[in-house]
């Protein structure tokens, strides 16, 4: 019972850690159809960042609330920055060239971004577990949670409500839906194309950036954090289909408790389980659950 | 026209192995790397024709390289010759079984699903204690049908192996390009459903070109396994699959020499790059890969095609 226990509230708060990464990289794949590899430098960047920001606000002794929105200000100032520059600067030059072409232009984008966390944060580790210190931690039954766990779901559950509700209820959310419907007939009515997606680039961006930001507190803010994420991201992304928020949700969800319960019954099977989870979704449903297969054309 | 290319090639490969013994010790061990993972890379290139990226190739590169190490670790053989038959055999055995599933994938979702096998593979090795986990072991030194050198003759025994079975590798897969398998690879690219409604399947096709690329990379893995003398997971993960499609892209997939040249070259300016920047390789890597992509999408080998069309033309 108690490891069931834990297995759920684990696999939960794994799972919100997925989706965050994994929201950002599905939206950018649904309207622009890119595969970004550089989501796992906005994850590191986040993190960086975040790791920054917790040391300046201990430092000044601000109140750790305060602190803490200040953590994901500027890890989404950050990821803002970013993809506005990636966007702009190199992506802008390779729009209708081969998708995979494309993969391999955010791959060599995200190269260069791991040696300049380098240059600018130097190769040490960082620490930032102040707010989850501060946070404390409660008792059910005989289990220990931490509140910044509590939170950390609290905060993807609003990501996904909002997200959710921003696509389906503004203005905004539509054209994006026209967008990923058909890019050209969207042109044809006049919906400025390039600015969509310069936008949704950044809004993944600033996603990538929250997810690195929140973990940051939780895990060391080492060198090649960035790499594990794309990964698991891409995993989840598949799972649930490649593009649908539900579906980035979902996978989430799959892969956090099948994960959760890895770890508490097979611990060996830990990193298999994810992978496993996922060729077996492909193998019965090859374009992720949630996504229609689409009529091959001549 | 083909047979004077071969023979050029051979003639390159003769004379390259008759350099070795001049060559310094360090450059010798380059090369020996160099041209196992251009064995990888030209199995990239047979799939990259039929336009697929595959982006765990390192799942045949790591299933080669540690069937050596496990058989010389835990079964005691020794012979080089074996040892390697039976990783590229293995790999392609991997492969024919991974292909029923991956065969039926193109574009980011072949490159995802291959990723995704690498990994499966990763996370097996990483956890498990009598593959190694996460530091892997040695191999040890292996034997020549019974020769058994040491120290430099090792270096170069290595060395003409590797390039032995390049100049073998080269050779089979310019005339495999030649057969209709062969030759379908860019129509299965350009239009796969006509090449349906002409009666082939394209499935069976690219399951047969994933075993063929996944022997070359287990062969690759076996090779480079004894050449660096220790297997460890990070030949499973996927930024090791990413350099070799790097590799890929640098060389371009015009011809089976730029797998080799490309591979060279790259081996080459990442220990010069070691050297003098350290800390500066992926930005070096990444910034290269850009440029590559957006001036010379056909890779560095076109720039070679270029060069020698642009007088034709003139005449």
């Amino acid at each position: 019972m108690l490891t069931t226990f834990a297995i759920l509230t684990d696999g939960l708060v794994y799972a919100a850690y997925l989706f965050l990464v994994a929201v950002g990289l599905s939206l950018i794949f649904g309207v622009m159809k890119i595969l970004n590899v550089t989501h796992g430098s906005f994850y590191a960047f986040g993190a960086y960042g975040a790791a920054t920001a917790v040391g300046i606000y201990v430092e000044r002794g601000w109140p750790d609330a305060s602190g803490f929105l200040f953590m994901l200000l500027v890890a989404m100032a950050i990821g803002l920055v970013l993809g506005f520059v990636l966007e702009r600067g190199v992506l802008r030059l390779v729009y209708g060239k081969d998708e995979v072409v494309i993969v391999l232009v955010t791959y060599a984008a995200f190269l260069i971004l791991e040696d300049v966390i380098v240059l600018i944060w130097g190769p040490r580790s960082y620490g930032a577990y102040q707010p989850m210190v501060a946070a404390g931690s409660i008792e059910v039954g005989d289990l220990i949670l931490s509140n910044y766990d509590i939170v950390l779901i609290g905060i993807a559950a609003l990501v996904a409500v909002l997200s959710y509700w921003a696509l389906k209820h503004t203005r905004y959310g539509r054209l994006l839906t026209v967008v990923i419907f058909n890019r050209e007939t969207a042109a044809a009515f006049g919906i400025n194309v390039t600015v969509v997606y310069t936008v949704t680039f950044i809004i993944g961006a600033m996603l990538g950036a929250l997810g690195g930001a929140v973990m940051a507190p939780k895990i060391s803010v080492t060198l090649g954090i960035g790499v594990e994420v794309i990964v698991l991201a891409f995993a989840v992304v598949a799972i649930g289909g490649m593009g649908s928020i539900e579906g980035a949700l979902i996978g989430a969800l799959i892969v956090g408790i099948c994960r959760a319960a890895a770890v508490h019954l097979v611990p060996q099977l830990e990193l298999f389980v994810i992978y496993a989870v996922m060729a077996l979704v492909l193998i019965f449903r090859p374009h992720g659950l949630f996504t229609q297969a689409a009529p091959r054309k001549i | 026209m083909w047979s004077r290319a071969n023979l050029f090639g051979a003639l390159a490969f003769i004379a390259v192995a008759a350099a070795a013994p001049a060559l310094p010790p360090w450059l010798v061990s380059l090369a020996t790397i160099a041209f196992a993972n251009a064995l990888v890379v030209l199995g990239l290139v047979i799939l990259w024709r039929a336009g697929l990226v595959p982006f765990g190739q390192a799942l045949f590169y790591a299933t080669g390289a540690y069937a050596v190490a496990l058989l010389s670790r835990y079964a005691g053989w020794r012979d080089v010759f074996l040892l390697i038959a039976v990783g590229a055999a293995a790999a392609g055995i991997v492969a024919f079984l991974v292909g029923f599933l991956l065969a039926r994938y193109r574009d980011i979702f072949f490159a995802m699903l291959s990723l995704a096998m690498s990994m499966i593979l990763y996370g097996v090795l990483v956890k498990t204690e009598t593959l190694g986990s996460t530091d892997g072991f040695h191999v040890e030194s292996g034997t020549f049908l019974g020769y058994e050198p040491r120290g430099r003759a090792l270096n170069l025994a290595l060395f003409w192996l590797v390039l032995g079975l390049s100049a073998v590798s080269a050779f089979v897969i310019t005339l495999y390009f030649r057969t209709v398998a062969g030759a379908l690879a860019m129509p299965a690219r350009d239009n796969e459903i006509r090449l349906e409604f002409l009666g082939i399947s394209v499935t069976r096709l690219i399951h047969l070109k994933l075993v063929i690329s996944g022997i070359l990379a287990g062969l690759g893995g076996a090779l480079a396994a004894l050449a660096v003398a220790h297997v460890d997971p990070n030949m499973a993960y996927w930024t090791t699959s990413g350099g070799f499609v790097f590799v890929t892209i640098l060389a371009g997939v015009g011809s089976v020499a730029a797998a080799f040249v490309g591979s060279l070259v790259f081996e080459l300016v990442r220990s010069i790059a070691i050297d003098l920047l350290p800390g500066f390789w992926q930005l070096i890597l990444g910034s290269a890969l850009l440029l590559t992509i957006l001036f010379l999408p056909e890779g560095l080998g076109s720039l070679f095609y270029r060069l020698r069309r642009t007088p034709e033309k003139g005449s």
